[in-house]
């Protein structure tokens, strides 16, 4: 009987985690965008008169091919993040792409009408300088690749090596190029800096030197800097400081001869016969012009020029990418692909029509928020009345009869729409999202997806289709800057704006810049954020609002004084009034201190707790507060004989995860603290022994899951841990940390999970009456969606009747991944770094990004939809029942009263 | 200004006053106890305190700490009643609500590094000086330590914890202290208990082994809970289909 309950509660449990997706809701709620990153090496695929491709390789180590036409990716190869997998050299021939991967290391060829592998070659070690192609007679078999030292022939069809041949001189010039002309000779180029430029000939047949010249060029210093070989030998350098073009006929060796030129861009390109060279330069503030110029003669094509206009919101061109071809007549026409600093790819066809953009800076989101999008005017007017300070009672029924005029008449003009909508064609009812249309849905579901991405390119993207609605691109962010987003004031405070403020700290000197703008139209505020001289070593935003509903953000720097932001008189006075209980903490990680601080009335901080944890035996890696604006529902767990078991909710908890310095398999741990933020005590002191980073932590409601590598056993292993003040609570109204002595019981359990994990994040809604789920990004681009109930400490070992009745799951030591669980079916997400949730309008739904290299948005149901109906709910059976139940009432009602008054005759 | 300087002075006195009966203090304590080994394998560091009206810290000696180190580490505190000044001042900081902290210096509670300590930092901890007084002095102070017996944090907090406003007329109550010392090391972590579930499950497979009843299959077994079941879940998924017509019907007839 017992195993037969179980059965059946196992089913149940499966019953209530199906959350796939069925055929026909998928892209309904969500959408992925998929990206390449900023581009290094681009190749238009030219074979082929029609072909529509272009090849990319970038710095985020990912080939792919692009359509021309329209921007979309025909396929995409991600490889290893870092040195590894870094793309040395692109080189293209026909159907075959080549890539020099991981400085030298491997030789990869791609077929690129399909994208697949054709061979792998690994390569001697030496550190890669330069590869080419090699023809001969008209047909290019092989490939050459120059090294530091040594130089290579490799056979294009197999990647087998042909010759291998040591670079004479090797330590006083440093070879930097290779090129063959097609005629049996592969010319391997050096430069001695400011010097002389060497070059040595071999033959292609055996690999002897045949020749070995010396030119001088004293203005040279790097020749993949600033020079390209174009056809026929001609090696062609730009020299920015004098503003010339130099040519050298690397057949002749000559002299190099000097031509000046103004421009801001150069870049190569050959159709057919022609080799031609377009040069970008800066016409007026808003717009560049392009032209073409023939490379043999340096003079310009006529009609060839181009008008780039510059996004006011985007970078500057960085980089050119040319696809010449020629036209009917045997004229050169040519389109180009300009990139900016922002990381875009826009590609322009004559006379400067953008025929597409792509945003690759959104490949390397680094923090996001979700915004709600304000109310429609009409809702606004509504919300506005009730916001405003009472001012008699004949103004206020006035104002209440005009917000009900101009409702009626925005509903009547939505009627109208629909009527006018309804009579055209279906293929011609568009519904364009634009900045101005935006408003707020029904259920709150629709969002504005405000995302930093590390270039400093701010984005706004509409989460229902994942179209980019505004952007905007922050010059001058430092290189290792460190970001952080938050929400001053949301659109809920009409008819104040909303208001976001992104704090950008260079990591290196601490110093700070505050960039305030309005998170709906990407524009700056009015406000003036106050000017940073200090380096900042803390921000905080405070519950504390100011006359116009901006939450105020306080910034510590390294003085420990503190500044408010805004610091209206207001503020201050309200901030003198609740200084005493303004707490926050430090982290010096380099130190391992943790120290509390307590704001003084002045603006000043004194030191209240300090806890050192010493450097020498473990670091501090990470630390997880909790979500500020997430709700707990119940206050504690109903057992099984319908007792209490309280939570303890510490809203200042903060989880320090720490990490041993001695990596031994057998020595190295990791330690969890679980500290007050306000009062500096430690509640919980635990160590994972045999165990190593990188450690992943989620922290909310009263627990702490995090995910680990176990040395001993070799494997991932999830923890969770889970804080209970007992079966009576100390203080039910409120929690102060500075009043609850009692220490809370703390329950621990382990599970093994079966693969690697990228990131973790719990899922939010609006009221926490949802049931949690875990969102766990894997490296294999799945997300998980991990019901927190597998997580649970309190997952008996030996079933009893309590347990059951308290619908614990008996615990097994495997955490199993189901594929039901993937919120992603098919849709892989690369590279996940983070996944963001957002509450939405509905109880049972949450929101969820994730990004990564690609950008996914869905909705997510931890609990299932309980309180939406179903889309095939069955609206005319139920009004048909109830219609027809009304209806047979009346009528037996009226028999009974006939039967009734037949029996009273009687 | 005369105020302020005729307050130095006093608690000036008052640590000397301290320092001596301290020592005092400590001898006694070492006499008592077993003199012996807590010479050997102990170390004393002291316990400080501060509450000054302007909240600013100035530490003076409340207690002595004495920690064994070792395996097990245990402390023992010793410490003196507080003298009628600082009684006052403790009144006085409580009531505008200021602050009562105390420090101990880090040091590690290894065997090989002990009785000589240098000061490399204090660990502080505070609570608020009203609780301290309307708790008529019990607080519960922790010393946390890492895994290798490094001190790493202190705690303090009183018992009750709120500050309700009452006021302790009686000074003898702020006298003494009453409290409860603890030293608290990393607990360890649990793994995932594989070999309780394997040996569980063994359990089960030998059951079934010995009565071959059960070796029946599933739907031999329960036949009679599944059939209802399936009628049952049958019956309402029709219910639903023709809802509307039997329920006309059941009405019209």
């Amino acid at each position: 009987m017992a195993k037969l309950i179980l059965l059946l509660l196992n089913w149940i449990f499966l019953c209530c985690n199906v959350a796939a997706v069925f055929e026909d809701q998928v892209g309904k709620f969500d959408w992925r965008q998929q990206y390449v990153g900023k581009v290094r090496f681009s190749h238009f695929d030219s074979h082929m008169q029609s072909s529509k491709k272009v090849l990319l390789a970038s710095e985020s180590n990912v080939f792919a091919a692009l359509n021309t036409r329209t921007g979309e990716l025909f396929w995409r190869h991600v490889d290893k993040t870092g040195p590894e997998g870094n793309i040395d050299a692109l080189l293209q021939h026909g159907q075959d792409a080549v890539l020099v991967i991981g400085n030298g290391h491997l030789l990869r060829s791609w077929d690129i009408g399909v994208g697949g592998m054709n061979w792998e070659m690994v390569l001697d070690p030496g550190s890669f300088r330069s590869a080419c192609l090699v023809g001969h007679q008209g047909a290019v078999k092989h490939l050459a690749v120059l090294k530091k030292t040594v130089i290579s022939l490799h056979y294009l069809s197999n990647g087998h090596q042909k010759w291998v041949e040591n670079l004479p001189e090797s330590e006083t010039v440093d070879f930097q190029a290779v090129y063959s002309g097609g005629n049996g000779e592969v010319y391997a180029l050096g430069v001695v800096p400011n010097s002389h430029l060497a070059i040595v000939v071999y033959s292609l047949e055996d690999g002897e030197i045949t020749k070995q010249v010396s030119v001088e060029a004293p203005w040279l210093s790097s020749i993949p800097a600033s020079c390209s070989v174009i056809s026929r030998g001609l090696l062609t350098c730009v020299d920015s400081t004098t503003m010339s073009l130099y040519t050298l006929d690397l057949h002749l060796q000559l002299e190099m001869t000097q031509i000046p030129l103004q421009a801001l861009l150069a870049s190569f390109a050959t159709a057919g016969e022609k080799t031609v060279v377009a040069v970008m330069a800066p016409k007026n503030k808003t717009a560049c012009s392009i032209n073409l110029f023939s490379a043999e003669t340096g003079r310009r094509l006529l009609e060839t020029t181009l008008i780039f206009t510059v996004d006011p919101n985007g970078g500057k061109p960085e980089k050119l990418h040319v696809q010449a071809f020629l036209k009917k007549d045997d004229s050169v026409g040519y389109r180009v692909m300009v990139q900016t600093e922002d990381h875009t790819l826009t590609f322009i066809q004559q006379p400067g029509r953008v025929m597409w953009t792509r945003e690759e800076a959104l490949s390397d989101v680094v923090t996001m928020e979700m915004v709600d999008l304000p109310l429609t005017g009409a809702q606004a007017e509504l919300e506005g009345e009730f916001g405003k300070k009472a001012d008699g009672l004949m103004s206020m029924v006035m104002k209440r009869l005009s917000s009900q005029l101009i409702m009626l008449q925005a509903w009547i003009a939505h009627l109208w729409k629909l009527f006018y909508d309804a009579r055209k064609p279906r293929s011609q009812v568009k519904n364009d999202v634009s900045i101005e249309n935006l408003s707020r849905d029904e259920f709150n579901l629709q969002k504005m997806m405000v995302l930093v991405t590390a270039s400093g390119k701010l984005f706004g993207i509409d989460s229902k289709t994942g179209d980019i609605l505004w952007k905007h691109y922050l010059e001058n962010i430092p290189l290792n800057a460190a970001f952080k987003l938050m929400v001053q004031r949301t659109t809920a405070h009409f008819p104040h704006p909303p208001q976001c403020t992104l704090l950008i700290k260079d990591k290196d000197t601490g110093l700070a810049t505050l960039h305030v703008f309005n998170p709906i139209f990407g524009r700056r505020s009015q406000v003036t954020p106050p000017a940073l001289p200090q380096p900042i070593l803390q921000s905080l935003l405070l519950p504390l609002m100011d006359q116009d509903y901006a939450k105020v953000l306080l910034l510590v720097d390294d003085q420990y004084k503190v500044s408010a932001f805004p610091s209206t008189k207001n503020v201050l006075q309200q901030l003198q009034e609740t200084a005493s209980s303004i707490f926050f903490y430090l982290a010096d990680s380099g130190q391992g201190r943790l120290s509390g601080y307590r704001l003084r009335t002045d603006l000043s901080t004194e030191q209240v707790w300090e806890v050192v944890i010493p450097t020498e035996t473990q670091k501090i890696v990470s630390i997880k507060g909790k979500r500020s604006n997430e709700h707990v529902h119940s206050q504690g767990r109903v057992m099984g004989d319908r007792s209490v078991l309280y939570k303890y909710l510490n809203p200042n908890l903060l989880a320090v995860v720490t990490e041993s310095t001695d990596l031994h398999q057998e020595r190295s741990f990791i330690g969890i603290l679980l500290i007050d933020g306000v009062t500096g005590r430690i509640i919980h002191e635990a160590v994972q022994r045999k165990a190593r980073g990188p450690v992943h932590v989620v922290h909310s409601e009263n627990w702490v899951v995090y995910e680990y590598w176990s040395t001993k056993s070799r494997r991932n292993e999830f923890s969770v841990i889970e804080l209970y003040e007992g079966m009576d609570l100390y203080n039910s109204t409120v929690f102060s940390s500075l009043d609850r002595p009692h220490a809370p019981q703390v329950l621990q359990q382990s599970y093994i999970f079966p693969s690697s994990i990228s990131t973790m994040e719990a899922t939010l809604t609006e009221k926490g009456i949802t049931s949690r789920h875990l969102l766990v990004g894997l490296p294999s681009g799945g997300i998980l969606s991990l019901p927190k109930m597998f997580l649970d400490p309190r997952r008996p070992e030996v079933i009893s009747e309590q347990s059951r009745e308290e619908n614990l799951i008996p615990y097994a030591p495997e955490l199993i991944i189901r594929t039901e669980w993937f919120i992603n079916y098919n849709q892989t997400v690369s590279r996940v770094r983070g996944i963001y949730t957002a509450p939405s309008g509905l109880e049972s739904t949450c929101l969820v990004v994730a990004y990564g290299l690609d950008i996914y948005h869905t909705r997510v149901y931890p609990s299932k939809q309980f309180d939406v109906l179903k889309d095939d709910y069955d609206y005319m059976l139920i009004s048909s029942v109830l219609f027809a139940l009304f209806f047979a009432t009346m009528i037996s009602k009226r028999l009974a009263e006939v039967k009734l008054l037949n029996r009273a005759w009687r | 200004m005369a105020r302020d300087l005729s307050f130095r002075v006093a608690v000036l006195f008052s640590f000397l006053f301290f320092g001596f009966i301290n020592f005092v203090c400590c001898n006694n304590e070492r006499r008592v106890g077993d003199a012996l080994e807590t010479d050997f394998s102990g170390l004393s560091v002291p316990l400080e305190h501060s509450f000054e009206l302007d909240d600013t810290a100035k530490f003076v000696v409340r207690g002595t700490l004495l920690l064994k180190t070792g395996r097990e580490p245990s402390v023992a505190l010793s410490q003196n009643p507080l003298s009628e000044e600082d009684r006052v001042k403790l009144k006085e900081v409580a009531e505008v609500d200021g602050l009562y902290r105390i420090r101990v210096p880090r040091v590690s509670l290894q065997a090989d590094r002990q009785t000589e300590w240098q000061v490399d930092g204090y660990l502080t901890a505070f609570v608020r000086a009203c609780a301290m007084v309307e708790s008529h002095l019990s607080d519960v102070i922790t010393l946390h330590t890492d895994v290798s017996g490094y001190l790493i944090g202190v705690s303090i907090v009183t018992i009750p914890g709120a500050c309700r406003g009452t006021k302790v007329e009686d000074e003898v109550d702020l006298e003494v202290f009453n409290t409860t010392l603890s030293i608290m090391a990393p607990v360890n972590a649990p793994g995932p208990e594989t070999s309780l579930f394997l040996e569980r499950m063994e359990q089960e497979t030998e059951k079934k082994g010995k009565n071959p009843q059960e070796q029946k299959s599933f739907f031999a077994k329960y036949w009679m809970y599944i059939v209802p079941l399936v009628l049952f879940l049958m019956m309402s998924g029709a219910q639903d289909q023709s809802g509307g017509g039997a329920s006309g019907r059941a009405a019209a007839a």
